[in-house]
């Protein structure tokens, strides 16, 4: 299995909470894994660790075989990786295709500014900004200020893409709409690594799921092994009775 | 040797004036992330202050403070509305403008009326002698009632509802709405205490040295150096860094001619934030 | 960026400066000219940061000064041409500020502008002790320089087409960054800086880059407006005035925009002149500066240009 991802005993501690502790998984090209668990339970965290935003106290990053532990995020990103926010972050001031444009310019083609706006087109129409390129980001509705973040991410051309919360507050429309394109996404090679709170859908969408807990890793597997694990029922809900109804809805994977 | 001691004590006697003056700027700062470019001409308005009152009055000139530190407080909620309140929220950028704007005015008009002459404030107060080095009285008395300034504000923050809310407000505004403070009216009263502050401190620095209408931008740098040594938001590390500030200028001024002392201070200023981009103690907003 | 009209438009205005003094050989109009010049190229130059990467410089004037000293001292101690001092002085000056960039830019935004204060004061103090450099007393050069220019007369035309020069090239640099990848980098750091990070700009870098080269310019300018006053000392070569008035014409024209800056400056410059002339003050030049600027930052945030490109939105597809 060519490794694209490999996480080697990560931890990362903020005074006196330890966010992530000891946490090691890897990922395979071309899959998307699903990363879960309560909140608080560090997954944000890991993903700052992974572009670059903090330093992990002890560990190491690799990515496509290039050790990016401690690089800035700058220099990840020209490596090949993307990232969505869970608060979106556009660039208020300027227009759909200057906030794609930034992303193809300096992502990992490292394009020069007119191949750059091409790059741009493509990726507002993959998620359907068309009607919106020449908006300015301000005004775009929560859901497409969400798209833009996942547009932006994608003019990079990333090897990896990670997506943080990308459908939280979205209605079951767009949910779906943005559901297709992850698929699409995923189809034309990207690898994937998604945070998620949305049950149906990342149990759906992953190939594989890790579930994090309190900065650790509680358990790793397929969706339907992972849904049946007691020790990840008990750390979600509470009840493990309530596994089987999850069991249940989660068979389709 | 003594002398260097002794130099240092002087030192850290102005040091607490100028803690004082840093705990304006830190105040204003910790509530609601706005730098106040006009700080240093209302530590100059407060020696202008001290300097007509007395002047015009005959009065002792500690007895400008009380009149100082009201007027200064309604000063600086004018300054809130006039300057700061329509930029709360937007860039900080925004307010650095506003502020710096209202700082040309004043400072303008105060060298038109005044031009660049310098003051000074008579005052006749016994020091204390410890063999061969005075210690002047009114650097004592400065001391003195900087210190007792700065332990009523730490009261107010810590005793009083208005602080209390205040405290609420820098540590976390929408929060603060959210359980029915009053945080515009708030935002208003903590610039009003800042300025107050400022202005208090300008008052009893006039007492210690002479000034012109132009020294206030001297005192604003020192009181930017403490800030980042004590902290932001953070009012006893301004008190504590204002004496660090002073011992190291009793440590510097025996050696050094007086116009390198403030250079000094600033590569100071500079090289700690880019070592510590969010000041030495790095606290978190809400310090208070 | 040629097939562009702008880039005509700006042409026009350099053609402009250098044509209508020139045809009367008017001297008044050329003085006031040349301070426009002076002006539209502080202000242009300071937009750089301020309106692209959203960094304001408070002390742009040590760029202007330090020049200024550069190119004198050149000249006066060492018999310089005076343009191998001026291109020595822009290199100097950009050189310096790249290295002192990478450090203060470290600082974000209030605190980057705090320092920008500090770093004039303290070049200031530093000249006022240099001892080569004529301390507070300054340096005064002799009248001898100006014979290789043809004589004073003509030399003050000569520096007058040299600060068109540095103007023009100051206007062409800022739309050229603006339509390029970098300015596309600059601009969204000052958006949102983090943020910028993460898609990919190299910060840092981007940020020393603007920097030095926001000095490259008034550097020379710098250096030509001593040189023609034959005369430099700390007081004036590093008098915040200047630095001041040009983040108000910045403010005034529009932030970020090439037009609003020469625009924001020629109003700047006549509504100055006209108040200084009922005003028995010159102090009251900053109060003006001063309440200029409020207004500006309470009610027109985006300027001149951002009135008139929401009343004319058309003109933001010819103008930058």
């Amino acid at each position: 299995m060519t490794a694209i991802l490999e996480l080697d005993r990560v931890s990362k501690r903020f005074g006196g909470l330890q966010a992530v502790h000891d946490l090691s998984f890897a990922m395979r090209e071309g899959e998307i894994l699903g990363l879960i668990g309560p909140n608080g339970a560090g997954k944000s965290t890991l993903f700052n660790l992974i572009n670059g935003v903090f330093a992990p106290n002890t560990g190491k990053i690799v990515f496509t075989g290039i050790d990016i532990t401690g690089e800035k995020p700058y220099v990840v990103a020209r490596h090949g990786l993307a990232r969505t926010h869970q608060i979106v972050q556009p660039l208020t001031n300027m227009t759909v295709l200057e906030n794609c444009t930034v992303g193809a310019c300096f992502g990992r083609e490292n394009l020069p500014l007119s191949r750059a706006r091409d790059v741009a087109r493509e990726a507002v129409h993959l998620t359907g900004l068309d009607d919106r390129i020449d908006m300015l980001a301000l005004h775009l509705t929560i859901a497409g200020k969400k798209r833009l973040e996942l547009a932006r991410a994608l003019a990079a051309r990333p090897k990896l893409l990670l997506l943080d919360e990308v459908l939280a507050g979205l209605n079951p429309t767009e949910v779906e709409h943005m559901i297709g394109v992850i698929h699409r996404i995923r189809d034309s090679g990207v690898t994937i690594l998604i945070i998620e709170h949305l049950m149906q859908a990342i149990m759906s969408l992953s190939h594989r799921i890790v579930v994090l807990n309190y900065g650790e890793k509680l358990a790793e597997g397929l969706p339907a092994e992972v849904a049946r694990d007691p020790q990840v029922v008990e750390a979600y809900l509470g009840d493990p009775k309530l596994a089987e109804q999850l069991h249940g809805g989660a068979a389709h994977a | 040797m003594l002398g260097i001691l002794a130099s240092i004590i002087d030192g850290v006697l102005v040091g607490l004036v100028y803690g004082l003056a840093a705990m304006g700027l830190t105040l204003i700062w910790g509530v609601m992330d706005v730098i106040n470019l006009t700080h240093g001409a209302m530590i100059v308005a407060g020696m202008m202050a001290l300097y007509l009152l007395v002047s015009a009055l005959g009065i002792s000139p500690y007895l400008t403070l009380p009149p100082v530190l009201i007027g200064g407080f309604f000063v600086g909620v004018a300054l809130y509305w006039i300057a700061i309140h329509r930029m709360v929220g937007r860039p900080p950028l925004m307010s650095l403008l506003s502020t710096f704007a209202v700082n040309l005015i004043l400072i303008g008009v105060g060298t038109a009326v005044w031009g660049t002459a310098l003051f000074n404030v008579e005052l006749s107060l016994p020091g204390i002698t410890i063999g061969r080095y005075t210690f002047p009285g009114p650097h004592i008395l400065a001391a003195v009632l900087a210190a007792v300034i700065a332990a009523a504000l730490y009261v107010f923050l810590h005793y009083t509802r208005i602080g209390k809310a205040l405290r609420a407000v820098a540590n976390n505004r929408e929060a603060a709405e959210l359980v029915g403070i009053p945080t515009t009216r708030l935002l208003a009263i903590s610039v009003g205490v800042g300025v107050a502050l400022a202005g208090v401190s300008g008052m009893l620095i006039g007492t210690l040295f002479p000034f012109t209408i132009l020294s206030g931008d001297g005192y604003q740098l020192k009181s930017f150096i403490v800030t980042v040594l004590g902290g932001f938001g953070n009012p006893v590390g301004a008190l504590l860094g204002g004496i660090a500030l002073g011992l190291l200028e009793g440590l510097v001024t025996p050696f050094v001619p007086v116009s390198w002392t403030l250079v000094i201070e600033f590569a100071l200023f500079v090289l700690v934030l880019i070592a510590f981009p969010g000041g030495i103690f790095a606290s978190r907003r809400g310090a208070l | 960026m040629i097939r562009r009209p702008f880039f005509w438009i700006i042409g026009l205005v350099i053609a402009a400066f250098v044509a209508l003094p020139a045809i009367g050989n008017d001297v008044q109009m050329r003085e006031s000219l040349a301070l426009a010049c002076v002006y539209i190229t502080l202000a242009s130059n300071l937009n750089l940061m301020l309106g692209y990467a959203g960094y304001i410089n408070f002390g742009s004037i040590v760029f202007f000064g330090l020049g200024g000293y550069i190119c004198i001292w050149l000249v006066d101690s060492y018999g310089w041409s005076l343009a191998l001092s001026l291109l020595a002085a822009g290199i100097g000056v950009s050189g310096l500020s790249f290295i002192f960039g990478l450090g203060i830019l470290r600082l974000r935004g209030p605190f980057f502008a705090l320092s920008t204060i500090g770093i004039v004061e303290g070049v200031q103090a530093f000249v006022e002790n240099f001892g080569p450099w004529g301390g507070s007393s300054g340096i005064y050069i002799s009248p001898q320089v100006f014979q290789p220019l043809g004589g004073s007369a003509q030399a003050l035309w000569v520096i007058y087409f040299l600060l068109v020069a540095a103007m023009g090239a100051s206007l062409y640099l800022s739309y050229a960054i603006k339509t390029s990848k970098f300015g596309l980098g600059l601009i969204a750091i000052g958006q949102n800086e983090d943020a910028a990070a993460i898609l990919g700009v190299p910060t840092p870098r981007y940020k020393a880059l603007v920097y030095s080269a926001s000095a490259f310019l008034p550097a020379i300018t710098g250096g030509l407006y001593f040189f023609k006053g034959a005369f430099i000392q700390p007081s004036d070569a590093f008098d915040l005035t200047l630095s001041t008035e040009a983040i108000v014409i910045c403010m005034l024209g529009g932030q970020g925009t090439v037009t609003g800056v020469a625009l924001g400056a020629y109003l700047y410059e006549e509504l100055r002149g006209y108040l200084l002339t009922t005003a028995t003050f010159s102090n009251f030049q900053l109060v003006i500066a001063g309440v200029l600027l409020l207004l500006i930052v309470l009610f027109f945030p985006s300027g001149l240009m951002g009135w008139i490109y929401s009343r004319f939105p058309r003109l933001k597809r010819v103008l930058e």
